[in-house]
């Protein structure tokens, strides 16, 4: 160890995984419905998509949570984005590629992905 | 990035009611269902609520298992991990509402706890450096060594206020600033961490639960009073605070955080383990560098004090666990941010072991000033059958005892030493209305009598002559006489010993004489323990009008003291009775009575 500059990126490397035990409630929650209906339809590895890309982004301060049904069966996979201060979000029918655009847009750049949730298969 | 992260606690209390069976079994389990990649198993320090162990808490949820046990393991797995239902039933039921499960820091237990040694206890894995450093750690060392100068640092140290919380309360920043006065070739950084109080483990569970933030803090103590090395004497009875800290130490070593040129400041530190063999004497300054040295752990004569001539003859600077787990902290948020917790002259926060007839069983970090009453009935959740609160022990075996008219006392150093006791290191043994305090002397003193090392003869000799006068009176044969005696005997041994374990051992005597000095009356003069446990003075008898004859006491005597026939009366042979008390336990009629 040289310099304080190695310390603080060691630092920052090691608080990402370090989120998920934050518990603060300044973290944005990604809640995946892990029930019967939402396995059947695929949700486990849209889970990992999210977590997988969260990893590799290096976004702080973001949790993966898993939550029972939902009572939407029909549109499984479904996940909530909760922005604090924010509408909860919530996304349906995911794939491993919209979980990706959700990082990217919602996440990443704060702008919800409009055509993936639940208000745009209503219409 | 793991999305969940189960923390199970690893410290001494839970590792012994099988968590480390329970980590091993999770591992598997999480394995079977294929979710190794995607939940964490880690193995933290102490929680502090060690009545309910083992503990485990699940993250994102937060939420707190209690007495877990192996079998529940496949459970949680199946339910909580995969499928994400929690386990209810396994919830701490302070936790549970009608209406939502809340988060530990809501519980009574730790709502009014305020962290700061142990702060990193139970949530960081103590075995990865990674964890440490991500919650700020070696920031304190090394704002140190690139901004501060020694003077500097001494400087904060003192204007924090934080004094030694091994028991003696001395100011640490006076002390560091000795060493560094004294010039040498070689000075040395000492960790006392010969934890000997009966009933105080808080230094053990810092070295569990977050052994780098001593290192980082001696690393800073060696910087400013310009040591080079470091010794930390624990005790081998530590099995699990020795091999963390031993991890500890490597993996510091190997990212160049102890060693040469850390931080490219020039400053060079090296850090050892000593193990110690678990003499209580150990615990004090000169006997532990005694120790340190490879002789018989006996105090020597001070002065001169170790920041002139300590370890191997070297300016020595000695500080205890806790002392040391405050340092990086206020290093890092500054000395107005410590000063602003506690009372006028003791600040900051204390660790306290609670133990003995206390609910929540374990440890807890208040400011100082908090009244002992809101420590056992707010935090501690009060005593366990709705018994009565009779004292509390505080400084185990060199302090005294507060009794309940003075709960309401602010905890402190100078109110402690005010009325007769010690802040010691914390432990804090609750006793209720079943305890004799004659009785709870002769223990403490029993301690000291085995401790005391034999060097000088007021220790040696006097703690013994007063072992065998409490022994008189628990016997009913002292007369009042004797405890004038007993008084000046303890005077005496206090003035005259050499070092602090004589100059203590008498304080547990001197409190409960000056509390309680009724119940030594009763003793002496009644004959009688109004506690009902010194045995000499207990008979037990057996009410006739109430025992139905079942025979079932007869049965259990140890030594067929009992006679009688079926379906009539029982008597009890005193002259057999042994006073086991298994006759009153095993009566079904409350027939058996004990005076």
């Amino acid at each position: 160890m040289k310099s304080l500059e190695e310390l603080m990126a060691l630092r920052d490397a090691a608080k990402l995984n370090m989120t998920t035990r934050d518990g603060s409630t300044e973290a944005t929650r990604i809640v995946v419905g892990m029930a019967t209906c939402g396995i059947a339809a695929g949700a486990r590895p849209v889970m990992n998509k999210f977590v997988e890309e969260i990893t590799k982004r290096n976004i702080q301060h973001v949790t993966v949570a898993q939550t029972g049904c939902i009572g939407m069966c029909q549109y499984e996979p479904i996940a909530e984005v909760m922005v604090p201060g924010k509408d909860k979000v919530t996304y349906v029918q995911l794939t491993e590629e919209k979980v990706a655009k959700i990082i990217v847009d919602h996440i990443v750049n704060g702008k919800p992905v409009a055509e993936y949730t639940i208000g745009a298969i209503k219409e | 990035m793991y999305r969940s992260h189960v923390l199970v606690c690893g410290g001494t209390g839970c590792t012994s009611s099988n968590s480390q069976k329970i980590i091993e079994t999770m591992e598997a389990e999480i394995k079977a269902k294929g979710l190794e990649n995607e939940v964490q198993v880690i193995r933290t320090g102490c929680f502090g609520l060690c009545a309910l162990g083992p503990i485990m808490i699940v993250y994102p949820e937060g939420c707190f298992y209690s007495e877990v046990k192996v079998e529940d393991v496949p459970e949680i797995v199946e339910e909580h991990l995969l499928k994400g239902r929690m386990v209810k039933r396994l919830l701490y039921t302070e936790t549970v509402t009608p209406t939502e499960i809340k988060g530990l820091n809501d519980t009574n237990f730790y709502k009014t706890q305020h962290r700061v040694a142990l702060k990193n206890c139970g949530v960081i894995n103590p075995e990865d450096i990674n964890e440490y450093i991500a919650y700020d750690g070696y920031q304190a060392l090394a704002k140190c060594l690139t901004e501060l100068t020694p003077e500097q640092v001494i400087q904060i140290v003192k204007d924090s206020g934080l004094r030694g919380r091994g028991g003696g309360g001395f100011p640490t920043g006076l002390k560091w600033s000795f060493t560094a006065a004294n010039k040498a070739d070689q000075k040395y950084v000492v960790c006392n961490a010969d934890e000997g109080d009966p009933g105080a483990f808080m230094d053990r569970s810092v070295l569990e639960g977050d052994p780098h933030c001593i290192i980082e803090a001696m690393a800073i103590c060696g910087y400013a009073t310009g040591a080079t090395e470091g010794y930390v004497y624990v005790r081998a009875e530590y099995p699990i605070a020795v091999a963390r800290l031993q991890i500890a130490i490597n993996q510091a070593k190997e990212l160049g955080l102890l060693g040469k040129n850390i931080f490219g400041s020039g400053f060079d530190f090296d850090l050892h383990i000593k193990l110690g063999a678990g003499a209580f004497v150990c615990g004090e300054e000169t006997a532990l560098m005694t120790s340190i040295e490879g002789n018989r752990g006996e105090p020597r004569p001070r002065p001169p004090y170790p920041a002139v001539k300590g370890l191997f003859g070297k300016p020595t600077t000695e500080n205890n666990v806790e002392t040391f787990a405050n340092i990086p902290p206020i290093i890092r948020k500054g000395a107005d941010w410590f000063a602003s917790m506690g009372t006028e002259k003791s600040k900051g926060t204390k660790v306290f072991a609670l133990g003995g007839k206390i609910k929540n069983t374990g440890l807890v970090e208040v400011p100082m000033g908090t009244t002992l009453r809101d420590v056992i009935y707010e935090i501690g959740g009060g005593i366990p059958g709705g018994k009565a609160f009779k004292a509390a022990q505080t400084g185990g075996p060199s302090g005294g005892c507060i009794p309940a008219s003075l709960m309401d006392t602010p905890i402190d150093y100078d109110n402690l030493t005010a009325i007769g006791c010690m802040m010691g290191s914390g432990g804090l043994i609750v006793m209720d209305e079943d305890n004799c305090m004659v009785d709870i002397a002769k223990f403490f003193l029993d301690f000291t009598v085995d401790e005391s090392c034999g060097k000088c003869t007021p220790c040696r000799v006097g703690t013994k002559r007063l072992l065998e006068m409490l022994d008189k009176i628990t016997e009913g044969k002292a007369t009042l006489e004797d405890l004038d005696k007993l008084e000046e005997l303890c005077h005496y041994i206090k003035d005259n010993s050499l070092c602090g374990l004589g100059q203590t051992a008498p304080n547990p005597v001197l409190a409960t004489l000056k509390f309680f000095r009724d119940e030594y009356v009763a003793h002496v003069v009644d004959k009688k323990c109004p506690a009902g446990v010194c045995k000499s003075l207990l008979s037990f008898s057996i009410e006739a009008d109430k025992c139905k004859g079942c025979t079932l006491c007869a049965k259990k005597c140890p030594v067929g003291a009992i006679s009688g026939k079926v379906k009539e009366a029982h008597t009890i042979d005193t002259t057999k009775c042994i006073k086991c008390g298994v006759c009153m336990d095993s009566c079904r009629f409350n027939a058996i009575i004990k005076k």
